[in-house]
């Protein structure tokens, strides 16, 4: 195995396009490196891009954030404009794993490590947040739920790296949430992830939602029936019954060591529940206060 | 295999050292450099053993590659106490008996003091979130909590 | 020791047995200084590494080592054929079967089972030898479950090792059978105003350590040989490696590391054997570290278990009788803790009419270590929770009906003896009058109440105590420090002869400076060790005396020791002026020598604890998650020695405990590999898991020890899961008999009762 550590994203891209044998980029390397040591081995060439300046910056853009693709986790929720403007997402974020993990793990990585469980990921799909790809045929965004396309598996062709994820700007109103069961308090992978990201118009209708889920399907989810049962509805009990049960019914689960088909299925149902109502209070209350309230 | 050529801080002080692309910072601090304080419990981020700070960061070192050190501080359990004084986590870890076999305990005083630097007067539930990626087997955490609120306390006097 | 008997300890007062001074090596701890297993090197030496089985049963038809060895850097590589015993040579079963797990021999019989190892001047290059080992398996069917196991056209893994008390025609995967009990069960039962039978299932769990295996060998052609290694009993490593070797005790040095941990784990043989003969057939020193995932593969887990209990009780909450049968599968050979299990199940109950069966079976799973009070938490879960349920139903106060049924001095275990003095009652009624008891709960919570019991265990134990010309003193003992012994011990010193305890310094010496030591298990060391400390202080004593009764001219029988001096035993035996331990120390030269004292024991009356736990839970309804809010901890700690590490050990075990009711267990799959060899999906408790977990120390001294000591390592575990499991079942209203009460499970148990 070869370690390179290029200073910019275009050298990165030539040494990950120019590599014969198999080759990694390394960002938080909170994946990479468990995978080096179990039985899927070393690569050729492994690609450090923390030394790159553009990819460690979150930049205002369009009255959205973009978060470079070696932001890490405690970075971000150091972070108080996109922690006002996507509560949801930075409380995703910084679910990856410890305190230890938070130093190091980015939330680009969270997407490209394509794990249905991912934590980031149904927070950044509930956010319609895009994420931008340089390669060496030039630069493409695409939807963030367009990048997994199976357990470990990416749409990214050669030499295609993700240099950073837009989140695009809040209308009023306005809210977002995420929230995971996990067996123990901290320290596991989701066995059920809901995000939700909706908005209110002035009389407190919901006119636009997003629910993405996790670790229900062999990819995160874009639940468009859940997000159509809370869409025209003040978001009350009946319309969260409704996302409730559409939650359930959009999962096609296994049954593994981290939980049961039955259990996702239903528990996806309450956890979706939940979040709504969370992501309610942020639009109904101004989203900053209410996260750190909740902390 | 060629091996890769690291300068950098640790513990205050200027350091070289060769290592393979592969090797961990965990191998390299306790296999090239004598510095066996970091302890390895799992290799995969799990248990917070291994923890030191880069660039003031609390990391697990067994999920950082030697070769991504190049000029960085790196602080580990060596570099805690101040010659023969000890940090007021370490003492109160002793007056406190937060330790039982002691493998966990210069992961967590690591990250106790990492938490400390960041929020000065943590409340338990903070402390023990903040903890949480660092297991320990033998305590059941109690003595291991009220010690660090104890040292957060006398740092907040001090 | 008869139960009338009035301990030595009662009415003493001490000076520092009961204070909380800081263990003496805890500076090395908290700056990293502490050498533990992995934390050594020697010059020259190779790395060691282990090439294990991916099925869970195959029969090795060859192993072709000849790619690996020729591979550049590679020193040594080694299978069964390199041990110098056949294991038809070894006519000791238990001996044989460390060996056929530290090495498979004809067949893997475990996903994990060690297969061949090598030696090589790196890690990269170990592992890519290991890659080039050819072993030839003939995959066999297996068997996982205790119950399948039991069935009679289970798969097999040993011929012919079934004793004479299996019946005929059950599985030869069921080695032994045992039972305990009085009585007339049918007719208690009979007399009972409700009958609750169940049964119950408990997954196996692994003690956790945080510390893998580890350790450095070293040999020479001459046959002399050093082991630095991480265990709970170097003397045992000695003795076993000597035995699989071939080697003269004698010429095995083994020193004890600092150990991370253990918890009954360390108790056995895993790398060392290999390290040796690694290091043997090198001629290098051979450094080997288990990774986490060989731990929680091929180290010892303890039984997953399978339990039937039928308890009988009258309306006012007298029990009639008691029965349980006991399925404990402890790996892929015999020995699970299931007699332990039988023997301590109905512990904490007086009864009349009671029986025990228990089942030793073996599965295609690592072979079980001990781990914390082996056997009973299984059976006591089972016990604890069918109690429970008779109070539910028969609405009375569970811990009155554990008072009016307690076993008190004098009753007879169901196991056979009678008890000494115990201290049960003493931990319920600290129980009943705790603010914990009555606390209110709110909606979706409840309280659990469950009692626990450990034997406590004496054995093999030297000490040897220096007595240094400055009034210093060296105390040499043979057990690791696992977990603040060094302090107790230099604590019981210092009480004895009347000295600071900063004069004393504790050592845990090699296995060439003392005599044999039992390993650290059975709650033994405080009051082992601490008995052999005290015994060895006292031969001291005696030497001091007689030099100052040298120095004054009278009578060896005329001095007495008080608060570190030596003083007349009265007028008559003449005015002399008390003389201390340094100024009697500070002449040994010209009054007869060196001054020491030792003292070599198999060490008895080891006196049995018990403890009550209390634990408030709640579920949630929706997902079945558990949290668990409040515990705390009663136990008969005899006499605390350093109270703040009692209390640790109290806390330690309740939160295995609730990591055993909650969320640990050994998940397998279809092809019998283990699926969660990793502290991510093998889910010990977190820091953010749990509340403070408090405690309440009883004291009823054991007249075993002269102190009073009663082990307290073990019975803390024994209780939890049982008090989790009822304050589970309380919240969700339903009675949960598996563990681990995962949200999955608890979930489901509530889905299926609201139908």
């Amino acid at each position: 195995m070869r370690y390179e550590a290029p200073r910019t994203l275009e050298s990165a891209v030539a040494l990950l396009a120019g590599e014969p044998g198999s080759a990694q980029i390394l960002a938080g390397g909170t994946d990479l490196l468990v995978r080096l040591k179990s039985d899927i081995g070393e690569p050729d060439l492994v690609i450090d891009i923390k030394r790159i300046e553009a990819m460690k910056a979150i930049t205002a853009e369009d009255g959205g954030w973009r978060i470079g693709a070696t932001v890490s986790g405690a970075e971000l929720g150091e972070h108080d404009g996109v922690g006002a403007a996507w509560p949801g997402v930075v409380e995703a974020a910084e679910l990856i794993g410890s305190t230890q993990i938070q130093g190091r793990a980015t939330m680009v990585g969270n997407l490209c490590n394509a794990s249905p469980a991912a934590d980031s990921v149904p927070a950044l799909i509930a956010a319609e947040a895009v994420a931008r790809v340089t390669g060496p045929d030039g630069t493409r965004d695409v939807a963030v739920g367009e990048i997994a396309t199976g357990p470990g598996q990416t749409s990214l062709a050669k030499g295609e790296i993700v240099a950073s994820i837009l989140l695009p700007a809040r209308p009023a109103r306005s809210g977002d949430a995420y929230l995971r069961f996990i067996p123990r308090t901290e320290m596991d992978i989701a066995v059920v992830g809901v995000g939700v990201s909706l908005t209110l118009d002035a009389s407190g209708i919901c006119t636009a939602a997003r629910v993405g889920l996790g670790a229900v399907a062999a990819t995160v989810l874009l639940v468009e029936a859940a997000a159509a049962a809370l869409i025209g509805t003040a978001i009350d009990e009946a319309a969260l019954e409704r996302l409730a049960a559409a939650c359930s019914a959009a999962c096609k689960p296994i049954d593994d060591k981290r939980g049961t088909i039955e259990f996702r299925t239903k528990v996806a149902g309450v956890l979706a529940r939940r979040a709504a109502a969370i992501a309610l209070a942020r639009a109904l209350s101004g989203h900053s206060t209410a996260r750190k309230a909740e902390k | 295999m060629t091996q890769i050529h690291v300068s950098t801080t640790i513990n205050g002080d200027a350091v070289e050292f060769l290592c393979e692309a592969q090797e961990t910072l965990l191998d390299v601090l306790r296999d090239r450099l004598g510095l066996t304080g970091a302890k390895e419990g799992c290799g995969t981020g799990d248990c917070g053993a291994c923890s030191v700070t880069l660039d003031k960061r609390l990391v697990c070192s067994c999920l950082v590659l030697g070769a991504e050190v190049e000029g960085r501080e790196i602080t580990t359990i060596e570099g805690m106490a101040d010659g023969e004084i000890l940090h007021p986590l370490q003492q109160k870890f002793l007056e406190h008996a937060a330790l039982q076999c002691g493998i966990c305990t210069p992961g967590i005083l690591v990250a106790a003091k990492a938490l400390l630097e960041k929020n000065p007067d943590p409340t338990e539930t903070e402390t023990r979130y903040w903890l949480a990626g660092n297991l320990c087997r033998c305590t059941g955490y109690d003595k291991i909590i009220r010690a660090v609120m104890d040292a957060a306390e006398q740092m907040r006097g001090a | 020791m008869a139960r009338d008997d009035k301990p030595e300890a009662e009415g003493r007062v001490f000076k520092i047995v009961g204070t909380r001074p800081i263990r003496p090596d805890g500076i090395d701890k908290v700056t990293g200084r502490a050498r533990f297993g992995a934390d050594m090197s020697a010059p020259g030496m190779l790395v060691g590494l282990v090439l294990r089985s991916p099925h869970a049963h195959a029969r090795i038809r060859g192993i072709g080592t000849a790619r690996a060895e020729a591979l550049t850097g590679v020193k040594a590589v080694i299978t069964r054929a390199d041990f110098a015993l056949d294991s038809g040579d070894i006519d000791d079963d238990d001996l044989r079967d460390i060996l056929h797990n530290v090495m498979a021999h004809d067949k893997a019989l475990y996903d994990g089972h060690a297969v061949a190892a090598v030696a090589a001047v790196s890690a990269p290059v170990a592992r890519r030898a290991l890659a080039l080992i050819e072993v030839d398996y003939e995959v066999l069917p297996h068997v996982i479950d205790v119950d399948e196991a039991m069935k009679p056209d289970a798969p097999v893994l040993h011929q012919g090792r079934s004793d004479e008390t299996v019946p005929a025609g059950m599985s030869a995967n069921v080695m032994h059978r045992f039972e305990f009990g009085h009585g007339d069960v049918e007719a208690g039962f009979a007399e009972a105003d409700v009958v609750i039978e169940r049964s119950f299932r408990t997954a196996a769990t692994h003690q956790g350590y945080i510390e893998p295996h580890a350790c450095l060998a070293s040999m020479g052609p001459d046959g002399q040989a050093d082991l630095w290694c991480c265990t709970q009993g170097h003397y045992m490593v000695r003795n076993t490696c000597a035995g699989l070797l071939g080697l003269d005790a004698s010429q095995l040095k083994v020193t004890a590391s600092e150990i991370g941990g253990g918890f009954g784990g360390k108790t056995t043989v895993f790398l060392e054997p290999v390290a040796l003969a690694l290091a043997r057939k090198s001629g290098r020193p051979v450094k080997m570290v288990m990774s986490r995932d060989e731990v929680l593969r091929a180290s010892g887990p303890t039984s997953s278990t399978s339990i039937d209990v039928k308890i009988g009780m009258k309306r006012d909450g007298a029990i009639t009788a008691g029965w349980a049968e006991l399925r404990y599968q402890g790996g892929a050979f015999p020995g699970s803790p299931v007699q332990f299990g039988a023997m301590s199940c109905f512990a904490a109950y007086d009864l009349k009419n009671v029986q025990a069966i228990g089942w030793d079976v073996v599965a295609n799973r690592p072979k079980q270590a001990a781990y914390r009070a082996p056997g009973a938490p299984m059976g006591a879960y089972a016990v604890e929770s069918v109690v429970d349920e008779l109070c539910e139903k028969l609405g009375l106060d569970r811990l009155e009906v554990r008072l009016k049924n307690a076993s008190r001095d004098g009753t007879k275990a169901a196991y056979g003896p009678r008890f000494g003095r115990i201290g049960l009652t003493a931990t319920l009624e600290a129980a009943k009058a705790h603010p914990h008891y009555t606390a209110p709960l709110g909606p979706n919570q409840g309280r659990g109440v469950a009692c626990g019991f450990w034997f406590n265990f004496g054995g093999d134990t030297c000490v040897t105590l220096n007595v240094n010309a400055d009034g210093t003193v060296g105390l040499s003992e043979g057990n690791p420090d696992i977990g603040g012994s060094r302090a107790a011990m230099t604590m019981m010193a210092a009480e004895e002869l009347g000295i600071p305890y900063e004069r004393v310094r504790t050592t845990i010496a090699d296995t060439s400076a003392l005599g044999q030591n039992e390993v650290t298990d059975g709650s033994r060391v405080t009051f082992a060790v601490g008995l052999a400390t005290i015994k060895a202080a006292r031969a001291a004593i005696t030497v001091m005396c007689a030099r100052a009764a040298k120095i004054w001219g009278i009578d060896e029988d005329a001095v007495v020791w008080e608060d570190g001096h030596a003083k007349p035993a009265g007028p008559n035996a003449g005015q002399f002026p008390p003389m201390s331990l340094a100024e009697i120390a500070a002449l040994y030269a010209n009054t007869g020598g060196p001054i020491a004292g030792h003292h070599e024991v198999t060490a008895e009356g080891a006196g049995v604890s018990f403890a009550t736990h209390l634990v408030d839970a709640e579920v949630d309804p929706e997902t079945g998650a558990v949290t668990i809010l409040r515990y705390t901890v009663f136990q008969d700690a005899g006499k605390a020695v350093h109270p703040a590490y009692v209390e640790g050990q109290f806390q330690g075990g309740a939160v295995q405990g609730i990591g055993w009711a909650l969320n640990e267990e050994y998940i397998y799959g279809a092809d019998g590999r283990l699926q969660n060899p990793g502290f991510l999906d093998y889910r010990i408790p977190v820091a953010s898991d749990l509340p403070m977990i408090d405690t309440v120390i009883i004291e009823v001294a054991n007249p075993g020890h002269p102190y009073g000591v009663r082990g307290v390592g073990e019975t803390s575990i024994v209780p939890p899961l049982a008090a989790v499991a009822n304050a589970v079942s309380a919240a969700a209203g339903v009675r949960l008999t598996q563990l681990p009460m995962s949200p999955p499970k608890v979930l489901a148990a509530i889905d299926a009762a609201r139908g």
